[in-house]
């Protein structure tokens, strides 16, 4: 598994890539190893829709599985006093992929818009019980204090970091490999053409389900990781469907090309965002929108596709 | 027995709102095939054009009744400079990409004017009372209620025969029907898609803007409170079945009246209420109660 692994070139820069990022945040000033870490946390999440979305299908409901994440991770603290990040990070999975695996079963019968608006309903769900429970924190949320590894209470975020950047290159390794099995390369059949995808024998609804599942789990662990960084969980900026709109923005800017795209889309994002603040705190929708529309009508592959031509020159030229 | 009627008259001025609101939604969607984001954004521009033209013209001491013209004339205008800009400018070059993609082209556009609104009117509430007073209130069965809520339900029937009236009796209407059957016999008939279109998104988006505009004397128009509203007529339409008025109609009655009860009873299910009927009728029926079954194509 691991010898795939690195034989794969995607897989192989990535990891050298994440290495000196990781390397890179000790010297880097706090607002920016935050950014980063909140980024990446968003990446993961990114990535999960990203393997919906080379199958054409896009979903506005995946803050449910972030916002599950998020607050599993604040309920184990609060309730349960665990605070130590593997366990916390499991958890945020698991939640996730519990919740992603039951309604898998009913959305892998929908594609296009009734995908997008099921979903979306589903996540509105979570979102009106979490507003209006004062067990769940209401409108105020909570906050998520200690973070701690194997009974080791670090200083400061950078264990945080690397722990994150941990998981998301576990994260992109698992996905860049499912990618490339023959399950993956369904994903592009199906887009063309289901009915015959069914006729050479396979189970589309299956394939479907399997990839909900797995981009469920990626936004449940992004979830966890994003209220380990930011240290707290409301509704608002977890569940709300604006919070899967920002997810399903990142995935079209980054580009659906490969999948080191999400994570360089998710930082970028945080960035302009800062900036955006920054310089003019009102018009950061208009930005956005503005992104949006240009991204579409010019840059259909995203920033990657910006990425991928040097890119791809310099593998031709390796060899 | 109050409580009942209470929660009935509510329910049934909360669904007039949603259904004139949702129609434009449902009428875009069956012509184009464009679920519309922009919807709320064209519901906050009627809103605030309404709070603000009524708010000037209190302040120059016009009559209390030009409020109601200003409420018609504001979300006439915004739909027709939104409604035509929007479709020729952005949506006419997006035609042959997928769906999923123009829903995401009409987010963008919702995201850009909503900051638009800011910029142009700031961050303050508008207040537009001034047509509420002037109804003032009636005794209902032991229940006091404004009189302009109550005209909401005549202006959501009239919306209603509006809408049955031009499709099923005049030239438009039919045109409408054809182009809704099939896009390119109809462009090989001669009939002038572009056109329809164009008038279909003016036409829905002046609906949506008069939503906007007709319940603004009622609230405090404050920035971001389009956002809720689209994410409701979605679930209004989507249960009723997208692209079917009568379908609208059903659906705004159900989530309105599902909706008061919720308030009165059960406040912490509001929004539950409303996103779980809509999740299990998308379950049941996945293409809502009212959409005409479609042929799977090969």
């Amino acid at each position: 598994m691991l010898a795939t692994a690195m034989n794969d070139k995607t897989i192989r820069w990535a990891v050298i890539g994440f290495a000196i990022l990781a390397a890179a945040g000790w010297l880097l000033p706090a607002w920016i190893l935050n950014n980063v870490m909140f980024g990446l946390a968003r990446g993961l999440a990114v990535l999960g829709l990203l393997v919906l979305w080379r199958t054409g299908l896009v979903s506005f409901g995946h803050a449910l599985y972030f916002g599950l994440g998020a607050y599993a991770v604040a309920l184990l603290e609060k309730y349960a006093g665990v605070t130590d990040v593997f366990l916390k990070f499991a958890a945020a999975t698991l939640v996730a992929g519990i919740c992603g695996f039951l309604l898998g079963f009913v959305l892998r019968n929908y594609r296009a818009i009734f995908f997008a608006m099921l979903s979306l309903a589903f996540s509105m769900v979570l979102y009106g019980v979490l507003v209006k429970m004062e067990v769940l924190g209401s409108t105020d949320g909570f906050s998520v204090t200690q973070n701690t590894i194997l009974g080791w209470n670090p200083d400061g975020k950078y264990a945080l970091f690397c722990f994150i950047i941990l998981a998301c290159v576990v994260a992109l390794s698992a996905v860049q490999l499912y990618l490339k099995s023959a399950l993956g390369y369904l994903t592009t059949a199906i887009r063309d053409n289901e009915l015959r995808v069914e006729y050479l024998g396979y189970s589309v609804a299956r394939a479907i389900h399997i990839k909900y599942l797995a981009s469920a789990c990626l936004a449940g662990a992004a979830g966890g990781a994003m209220a380990m960084a930011l240290g707290q969980v409301d509704p608002d900026s977890m569940v709300n469907w604006t919070v899967s709109g920002e997810l399903v923005f990142i995935t079209i800017m980054a580009g659906a090309g490969s999948v080191v795209a999400p994570f360089i889309g998710a930082i970028v994002f945080e960035f302009i965002r800062t900036y955006a603040f920054e310089l003019a705190p009102q018009a950061w929708q208009l930005i956005v929108g503005g992104t949006l529309l240009a991204i579409i009508f010019f840059l259909p592959g995203g920033i990657w596709s910006l990425l991928e031509k040097p890119w791809a020159k310099k593998e031709a030229d390796n060899g | 027995m109050q409580l009942i009627t209470t929660m009935l008259l509510d329910g049934l001025s909360y669904a007039s709102y949603l259904f004139i609101v949702s129609v434009g939604l449902t009428i875009i969607f069956g012509v184009m095939k464009i679920l519309n984001v922009a919807h709320g954004a064209f519901y906050a521009w009627g809103a605030y054009g309404a709070a603000y033209t009524i708010g000037l013209a209190s302040d120059n001491d016009w009559p209390d009744w030009a409020g109601f013209v200003l409420i018609f004339g504001s979300a006439i205008l915004v739909g027709l400079v939104l409604g035509a800009l929007i479709e020729r400018v952005i949506l006419r070059k997006m035609y042959h990409e997928e769906e999923v993609l123009i829903v995401l082209a009409t987010f963008g556009i919702f995201l850009i004017l909503e900051d638009v609104i800011l910029l142009v009117f700031g961050v303050n509430p508008y207040f537009a009372y001034q047509p509420m007073a002037l109804l003032g209130s009636i005794k209902m069965g032991g229940i006091i209620r404004d009189v302009y809520s109550l005209t909401l339900f005549g202006l959501a029937i009239l919306v209603a025969l509006g809408c049955w009236y031009g499709l099923n009796k005049t030239k438009w209407g039919k045109l409408l029907s054809v182009v809704i059957f099939d896009r390119e016999i109809s462009l090989a008939m001669g009939i002038n898609v572009q056109m329809v279109y164009l008038v279909t998104f003016i036409l829905g988006a002046t609906l949506g803007a008069l939503g906007g505009a007709y319940i603004a004397p009622t609230i405090s128009v404050a920035p971001g409170f389009g956002i809720d509203v689209i994410v409701l007529s979605f679930a209004v339409v989507v249960i009723g079945g997208m692209g079917s008025i009568p379908g609208a109609l059903i659906g705004s009655l159900m989530v309105g009246i599902l909706r008061a009860i919720a308030v009165h009873k059960f406040p912490e299910f509001e929004l539950f209420v409303i996103f779980a009927v809509m999740a299990v009728v998308l379950m049941i029926r996945p293409e809502g109660l009212f959409a005409p079954e479609k042929a799977r194509r090969i």
